[in-house]
């Protein structure tokens, strides 16, 4: 009686450990079928390569949103990526034990605060300021790129700490004990040891820029067009989707679909380099 | 030229001290402005009222109850599917094929965006299941989303329980699944709850997933089969719309005191268990 019970309880949480592949694949699917379809019906190269975006009109070219998305992506990493390297080796390499204890945690709670509040403080503070010292609309490039970096500072901190703190002590005594500063050490040895770790920080970093709606609607103008400076207004590839999700229908919310796939694909990109570097890493220990 | 070590260490400091310094100061900047400009709005009628005009003015008080129900929900469902996963990856077998599947499908879960579970919630729940926007629908979306933390979480607070604990348990007579009910889980409990309070913290700030699966009702829902709006996408409609930048200060504060109150405490759990562990 014990041993039918025990293996039917097996039975029962293997079924439950499949759920999150489970729901990975459902979500695969559900948003391929109504996306793929499209892309196949439009054209790869017209739906990718064209500037033409009119729903009513039946045109749906998304290149200057592809542009914009990874030119915000690629701002925010030049903000967040020196800033949050820097944090994780001052924190790991500089700063005694027990104030690192204290300020991780409370670098931490950056990542707790609401991707919207973040926006919101782009449109009431940042916009504004630009406005003024740059000229330009305000909601732009610049300030999607500002937000955005600060917003992936979690997670290339708290990826580069674990990095940096698995690098053997060995490492750093031997450097120091050849007569090495603190930051001979770090540049010569530590970030050489930790290189492929902080890489795929940087880019989980990026999977999460590119992905971020809320803060880039509020901040980015939305305006679909290839930005010719920082301070033009740009509609990247979220915020098509949530921005018009709630009024199409037909082909036009096909369209959006597509647009989550082709999203999909560039995020599990990033995010199959950056676990891939990540796993060859600790496994190598 | 070459600059002297003891000069580029010293520059070295003051510059990655610097960047600390900034990021820390961006921290406390953020959560210094919002509630300096919202805690003022606060008062009990603000939390208590209705809103009237569409946010314009009034409370926030349907949206303080879905932002209560809807990560209460989430986790309803999602605990038992995460923790039973990770007892099974821990308990009931050893790394194979297929544990190395789960763990792949856990790891590129945890990296879709919330747009992505957005747009999943509405074509499968909303859509196909005919659901419609209602809690049921929000709730379903946000537990795939915060899956991944509780599996992970879950996973480690149970590797820390140490073996002699099961040894001791199995020799006594318990089955397997007596040893993880009454021994293993009670004593993985903190770390199981410190996932779970990650993950409602994560709810709460939630928006994307949220606005295309719950909707954005104002009125108060009556079962799970009604839509509802939380603070997080009610302070996104009156910020982006220009209803009120009153009362979206307002709703901000408040979420931001939610968010930090739970993470606080999740952070102090965790910090707990692991100085009891390492004992």
């Amino acid at each position: 009686m014990h041993q039918t019970g025990d293996k039917l309880i097996k039975w029962l949480l293997m079924a439950l450990a499949f759920t999150a592949l489970t729901s990975l694949l459902l979500i695969a699917i559900f948003i391929f079928k109504e996306g793929v379809p499209f892309i196949a019906r439009v054209g790869f190269k017209d739906f990718l390569l064209s500037s033409d975006w009119q729903p009513q009109a039946g045109h749906f070219g998304i290149y200057p949103m592809i542009v914009a998305s990874l030119l915000v992506t690629l701002g925010a990493m030049l903000v967040g990526a020196p800033l949050g390297i820097a944090c994780a080796v001052f924190l790991n390499e500089f700063v005694p034990k027990h104030v690192t204890r204290i300020i991780k945690p409370t670098i931490e709670l950056l990542a707790g605060i609401p991707s919207v509040v973040y926006g919101f403080i782009g449109v009431v503070v940042v916009a504004p300021l630009i406005r003024s010292q740059f000229g330009g609309p305000g909601l732009s490039m610049l300030c999607a790129s500002l937000i955005l970096g600060v917003m992936v500072l979690p997670t290339i901190i708290s990826i580069s700490t674990d990095v940096l703190a698995s690098v053997p002590n060995a490492f750093r005594e031997g450097a120091l004990a050849l007569g090495a500063t603190r930051w001979q050490s770090v540049h010569m040895v530590i970030l050489k040891a930790g290189r492929s770790g902080i890489v795929a920080a940087v880019i989980l970093g990026m999977g999460r820029a590119i992905g971020e709606t809320m803060a880039v609607i509020m901040v980015a103008g939305n305006t679909p067009q290839i930005p010719h400076s920082v301070l033009d207004s740009v509609c990247t590839l979220t915020a098509k989707i949530a921005i018009e999700m709630g009024s199409a229908t037909g082909a036009h919310r096909q369209a959006l679909f597509a647009i989550g796939v082709v999203l999909f694909i560039m995020i599990m990109m990033f995010n199959s380099i950056a676990m891939m570097a990540i796993k060859k890493r600790f496994a190598g220990k | 030229m070459r600059i002297p070590p003891r000069n580029t260490q010293a520059l070295a400091v003051a510059l990655l001290g610097g960047a600390t310094g900034l990021t820390l100061a961006i921290l406390v900047f953020v959560i210094v402005f919002i509630l300096g400009k919202g805690l003022p709005v606060l008062s009990l009628g603000f939390l208590l009222d209705n809103p009237q005009e569409m946010g314009k003015a009034g409370g926030i008080f349907p949206t303080l109850v879905g932002t209560l129900i809807l990560p209460l929900a989430a986790i309803i469902i999602a605990l038992p599917a995460g923790v039973g996963t990770a007892v099974y990856l821990s308990e009931y077998t050893v790394e194979n094929p297929a544990t190395r599947i789960i763990r792949f499908g856990t790891d590129c879960l945890a990296g879709i965006p919330s747009i992505i579970f957005g747009l999943f919630g509405f074509i499968f729940f909303v859509t196909t299941l005919k659901m419609g926007w209602c809690i049921l629908s929000g709730a379903l979306t946000l537990a795939i989303m915060v899956l991944p933390t509780i599996i992970r979480t879950s996973e480690e607070a149970i590797k820390a329980v140490p073996a002699s604990y099961r040894e001791v348990s199995c020799s006594l007579g318990a089955t397997r699944w007596e040893t993880v009910l009454k021994v293993v889980l009670p004593n993985a409990l903190p770390g199981i709850v410190t996932g779970v309070m990650l993950s409602i913290g994560r709810c709460i700030g939630e928006t994307a997933a949220v606005i295309f699966t719950a909707g954005a009702s104002l009125r108060l829902p009556h079962s799970v089969f009604d839509s509802t709006r939380t603070m997080a996408v009610h302070f996104y409609i009156l910020a982006r719309e220009g209803i009120s930048n009153e009362n979206a200060f307002g709703t901000a504060a408040v979420l931001i005191l939610s968010v930090l109150l739970v993470n606080s405490v999740s952070y102090w759990m965790m910090h707990r268990f692991i100085s009891r562990r390492t004992k």
